[in-house]
Parts: structure tokens; C-alpha cells; sequence
């Protein structure tokens, strides 16, 4: 690598490297991310409208957690995925493709379609453990850093650095 | 000048294709510098001296000759601290410098227009500024980053990136970092661990560590005001940059001044920084309120400017009260009219880049060609590639409605080795009549039905954030 001739792609300021999100309705599950090696996000609990649930599973181990943002355990994550985490994958799926949720967490398809189901079929085949859910406080704080975007006003100064990252047709 | 009558556009598209002196061997260093990056400054390897070396070497004629030779010997030593890894920045920037004014140049023959004035020289960044903290904060983010190179990265160097972005987004003065930071290190973190990158986009984050970089020198970011101006306002498209989390539209417009003096080139921009869910249609709902442009631009009118402030490098500071609704303009017809003569202003001396280059231009008849190598505009034998990936997906215009186009306004732009021409809009005749579609069309709202649909999901999903928000952010 770096060697040699490089790639157009290589050699491109303007090389697109990551799609733009899918748009998605976002009442269920709010937020999702592919960071710190997990698949994280923020579940809203059908119940309780106060209440949000904090679920992730970890690339290549699978190792899953889901805790209130209160921290109280989930009680449907015992021994296995619970709906919360079921819900999380979905939407991850819509907003950045079967493909690359898959490929950030390691996962194996094999030969079956790149979905949610498949996702969720091979990692639950490989038996994972149960994690700790000590990044809980991470994620829920990565997720009120993340609203706190709509709170930022728009400004005229121009941003010549924006020039770097043109639009892309490509879809996730 | 190429006279407006004399048929096949007013490009001299032949002078796009031909060699540019000096042009390889700055970017050989450029590159050579860029993959001793990617390996990591911690402990280069012997093979990487030449790379480090080289660049220093590159600008051996210049002010900043004995900085970067020091520089580039301590990073060969891997021995760099911040202020070497500072220097390599400005070292590798300066190259990149000269290789825009070059392309400039050429861009300039080849469009025929008059040069504006070209000296901002000796504008440096200020020494007065103050050394900030989150300044400070961003170059040792960036110096760790330094040393793992793109091969080495993992998730918890990329992470150090989240608490410098979120002190620098609240200073309206550090926005330029912010929206770089953000938009890098996303790119950074959806790419680790670096050691499993089958292919490194090299320039690109090279590019993007030394803006970076050069941003943490206090004072380097501002773009002061530097005069007002009066006069009609004639748009010609709009310029669209995003990535998860900001947004930025830059309109490209013609300004004729109220005094009678020579027309010039303006920009106005509006951005913002979003959540990663708001896309598409929504881009235009976010910056839609602050720029009053927009809706102009939507409904082909120009506008009256009075006293707006503007920069050296013809950076309108749009604020809505020094601008008024004005008479229908047609975009083409500025175009054809207006922008011939129209002046360019100069760019700002750290910002010379070629990624910078966005130069107004309007050509028609091409022979527009679709197919799998991509799309093509075929002007007096010469084949200019259309960088069609840049047309936003929130808009009625289309890679297929160019090939089918007659005319075309756009942004000549330079990228990878080659000019391309990035579509702002395009004319074509549609039953004996001429239609146009501009890629802005929807920036003031639509009755569009795909249009439609995309606003709706994006006032759904802020309504569901900001909803979230009020409940959770506050406790
Ligand atoms: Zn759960």
C-alpha cells in the first residue's frame, strides 16, 4: 500500500468514502451508530415516553447489552437478543445498508441476502455472550451530543473546508 | 477573450487536457509525502524518509525551507512533536498552493475571462488571536493521528476526535474546524481498524489532516470582512456539500455593481451542522430560513443587494437585511450575458488547493455521452468528463437530464489528474421548446412529488429529535 501507482480513488481529494444515511422514521428507534467498534443505538421504550432503552452488540464477538438510560438491566435481554436490540438492527439496516452494518461488525453472511434477518440469524448462530453494559453511559451520552446538533444555528461565514465533501448519488 | 458568437460554448476545452509544467513532480512529492503519512510518524520506516524528505526538498525555494527541512529530519528520526507535524502541513499546503495557481491559470485561459485582481499576499494568518485551548486540544488529536498514520488507527485514537468537536461547535469562529473534524474523523471511525483498509484514500485524508492542521494556528480560519457592496444580485446555481453532520449550499452568483464598476463573481453560503438523519430534502428545510437566496435562486430571480459585507476572496456575509427580492433573472441568460465578463476574486493564500477550484462556466453545443465510464461533454473534439456525482440528490436535475442537455451552467473543478465540469444546470429542448432544470430548483420548497415526500420525512425526523431532545437533554 501507498507504493507504486496510486488509484484514481487514491489520488482524489474528493474520494467519497462514506454514503449519506437513508432516510428512515426515527419515533422507535432515534439513533443509531456504527462506533467504538460497536453497533450502538437508543431504543424508545413503547411503555413509558420518559424512558429509552441503550443497546449494542460488539463487531466480531457479538457480545450484546441493553440497559435503561437508567441503567437498569433490560429484562429481555437474558440469554439472548432482546426486541430492543432486534429493533436497533432493523433501523441500522435502513439508515446505512445491510452491507456495511455487516461489514463493521464482522459478520459473516455467507451466501444468504444482506438484511436484517440475516444479519441478526447469523450473529445469534454463533451463540454470543452477553456484555457488559458498561458502555451504556457512552452511547446515551453520544446520543444527547447527537441532538444537540438541531440545537446549533445555521451561519453565513462561509466553510471552504465544505469544498472536501461534495454530495453523492451513491446510496448506502 | 473568445467572442460569444463564435459557436461551440466559450471554453477552450482543448487548453483543459494539455500538461500543466511542473505539475507532476509537485504531486510526485505531494504523494510520496502522503504514504509516508499513511504508514505512520511514530517509527517511519527507512523507505519513508525519501517521502518526508521530498516534500521538504519541494519547497526548498521557499520562506518556509529551513521549518521543513527540520521537520521533515525530525519526523525521519521519528523524533516530530506538534510544531514539526505543523510545519509538514504548511510545507505539503504550500505545494498544493501552487499547483492550484497553476490549474487556476490554466482554468482562467481556457474560460477567457478577465483576471481579477491576484494579490492577497502577505495576509497571513494574525498573531494577535489568542492560543485557545480546544486549538490546542485538535493539533494533539491530530499529531496522535500523525504518528499512527492511516495503517495504524484504531477506534479509541479516532475517539479523541468527539470532545474537541463538541467544544469547537459552539464557537461560531471555530466552525471551519468543526465541520472538518467532524465530517474526518467520521470517515476515520467507519474505516477502523486502519490495519484492515484494503485501499487508503491518501490524498484526501492527507488533504484533510493538513487543513486541519494549519486550522489550529490561532487566527488561521478568519475570513474577515473587508468591504460592503451594492447592486443586483444574478444567480447561477447552487454548490452543495454535506456529510453526516453539516450541510453547507454555496450559491454562485454574478454581482453587478450599484456604482457602474466591472461586474464580479460572488459566493453566498449558508450552513449548518445536523444529525446524520436529517438528509435529502431536509438539507434544504435546515438552511432554507437563513438565506433568503435560496428562495430567489428557486424562483429565477435576482436580488438587490445594499451594503452587504463581503470578503476579500467574494465571500458575501449574506444577512437577509442588506438583501430584497428583485426582477425575474433568468440563470442562463446571466450566464451568456453576464458571466463573460464577470471577475473572479482571488483566493485566500492558505485556501489555495485544487479541491478549492470551483470556477463558474457555462458551454454549450456538446455532444453529451452516458455510458459505463461515465458522463461526457464532447466541445470541439475535446471529451470533458462530468463529475455528475455531485448533483444533489434533492433536486429535479439528473446525470440522464445532462446527457440529454444542449446547454449547461456548471463549476469547472479539478480533481485526480483531470478538469471535470460539475453540472449546476442544464437547457434542453423539449418539443421545439427549451426547458431547464437546475439542481437548486428545490432549495426555496417544491410541489415536486418526490420533493414533497423527502421534506415530510425530514420535518418528521426533527420533530421526533427535537422531541427526544426536550424530554432527555435537559434532565
Ligand atoms: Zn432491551
Amino acid at each position: 500500500m501507498g507504493d507504486g501507482a496510486l488509484s484514481g480513488w487514491e489520488r482524489s481529494s474528493t474520494a467519497r468514502v462514506i454514503a449519506p444515511a437513508r432516510p428512515r422514521k426515527l419515533a422507535k428507534v432515534p439513533f443509531v451508530e456504527l462506533a467504538d467498534g460497536r453497533l450502538q443505538g437508543v431504543v424508545s421504550s413503547g411503555s413509558d415516553i420518559g424512558r429509552v432503552y441503550v443497546s449494542s452488540v460488539t463487531a466480531g464477538e457479538f457480545a450484546y447489552a441493553c440497559s435503561t438510560n437508567n441503567n437498569r438491566p433490560c429484562g429481555g435481554a437474558r440469554g439472548s437478543y432482546c426486541n430492543h436490540i432486534a429493533a436497533m438492527v432493523k433501523e441500522a439496516v435502513l439508515q446505512y445498508g445491510a452491507e456495511r452494518v455487516a461489514r463493521y461488525l464482522k459478520c459473516d453472511l455467507a451466501d444468504a441476502e444482506p438484511d436484517a434477518a440475516s444479519l441478526t440469524r447469523a450473529m445469534l448462530a454463533t451463540r454470543p455472550p452477553a456484555g457488559d453494559s458498561k458502555a451504556a453511559a457512552t452511547v446515551f451520552s453520544r446520543f444527547l451530543r447527537h441532538l444537540a446538533y438541531l440545537e446549533f444555528d445555521p451561519a453565513t461565514a462561509p466553510l471552504p473546508e465544505m469544498q472536501w465533501f461534495p454530495p453523492t448519488r451513491a446510496v448506502a | 477573450m473568445v467572442p460569444a458568437d463564435e459557436g461551440g460554448g466559450l471554453m477552450r476545452t482543448d487548453l483543459l487536457t494539455e500538461p500543466v509544467d511542473g505539475l507532476d513532480e509537485a504531486l510526485a512529492a505531494v504523494d510520496a509525502f502522503d504514504g509516508a503519512l499513511a504508514s505512520g510518524l511514530l517509527r517511519p520506516q527507512p523507505d519513508r524518509a525519501a517521502g518526508l524528505l521530498g516534500l521538504a526538498d519541494a519547497v526548498a525555494g521557499t520562506p518556509l525551507a529551513a521549518k521543513a527541512a527540520e521537520a521533515a529530519e525530525k519526523a525521519v528520526a521519528g523524533a516530530a512533536g506538534e510544531d514539526h507535524f505543523v510545519a509538514l502541513a504548511a510545507a505539503r499546503t504550500a505545494l498544493l498552493g501552487a499547483v492550484h495557481d497553476a490549474l487556476g491559470a490554466r482554468a482562467e485561459e481556457a474560460t477567457g475571462r478577465p483576471r481579477g485582481e491576484r494579490s492577497t499576499q502577505g495576509d497571513g494568518p494574525r498573531e494577535a488571536a489568542q492560543e485557545v485551548n480546544v486549538l490546542v486540544a485538535a493539533r494533539s488529536w491530530l499529531s496522535d493521528l500523525a504518528r499512527c498514520g492511516w495503517q495504524g488507527m484504531d477506534h479509541e485514537v479516532v475517539a479523541g476526535a468527539a470532545p474537541v468537536v463538541s467544544a469547537l461547535l459552539p464557537e461560531p469562529g471555530l466552525r471551519r474546524l468543526a465541520a472538518l473534524l467532524d465530517g474526518f474523523a467520521a470517515e476515520l471511525a467507519a474505516s477502523c481498524p486502519g490495519a484492515s483498509l484494503q485501499q487508503v484514500p491518501e490524498r484526501r485524508w492527507a488533504d484533510l489532516w493538513a487543513r486541519a492542521m494549519l486550522l489550529t494556528v490561532p487566527g488561521a480560519a478568519e475570513m474577515p470582512e473587508t468591504a460592503t457592496v451594492s447592486g443586483r444580485l444574478l444567480p447561477l446555481g447552487v454548490d452543495v456539500h454535506e456529510h453526516p453532520t453539516a450541510v453547507q449550499a454555496q450559491i454562485h452568483a454574478v454581482l453587478e455593481p450599484a456604482d457602474g464598476s466591472a461586474a464580479r463573481l460572488v459566493r453566498a453560503s449558508v450552513s449548518a451542522p445536523k444529525p446524520d438523519t436529517v438528509v435529502g430534502a431536509g438539507l434544504w428545510q435546515l438552511l432554507r430560513p437563513h438565506l433568503s437566496l435560496l428562495e430567489a435562486l428557486g424562483e429565477g430571480r435576482a436580488m438587490e443587494l445594499t451594503d452587504m459585507p463581503v470578503t476579500a476572496e467574494g465571500d458575501l456575509l449574506w444577512s437577509d437585511g442588506h438583501a430584497r427580492q428583485g426582477e425575474p433573472a433568468d440563470p442562463f441568460a446571466t450566464a451568456r450575458v453576464a458571466l463573460p465578463t464577470a471577475t473572479e476574486a482571488p483566493t485566500a493564500p492558505l485556501d489555495r488547493h485544487p479541491a478549492r477550484l470551483a470556477v463558474p462556466v457555462f458551454v454549450e453545443g456538446y455532444a453529451a455521452q452516458l455510458d459505463e465510464g461515465g458522463l461526457t461533454l464532447t466541445l470541439a473534439g475535446q471529451a470533458l468528463h462530468v463529475d455528475a456525482d455531485r448533483i444533489p440528490t434533492a433536486s429535479p436535475l439528473t446525470p440522464e437530464a445532462v446527457a440529454k442537455s444542449g446547454a449547461c451552467i456548471g463549476l469547472l473543478r479539478w480533481d485526480a489528474g483531470r478538469f471535470t465540469l460539475q453540472p449546476l444546470a442544464v437547457e434542453s429542448t423539449v418539443r421545439k421548446k427549451t426547458v431547464a432544470l437546475h439542481a437548486g430548483a428545490w432549495a426555496g420548497g417544491t410541489t415536486d412529488k418526490a420533493g414533497v415526500k423527502g421534506e415530510k420525512a425530514a420535518t418528521d425526523a426533527v420533530k421526533v429529535l427535537r422531541e427526544r431532545a426536550g424530554r432527555l437533554l435537559r434532565k
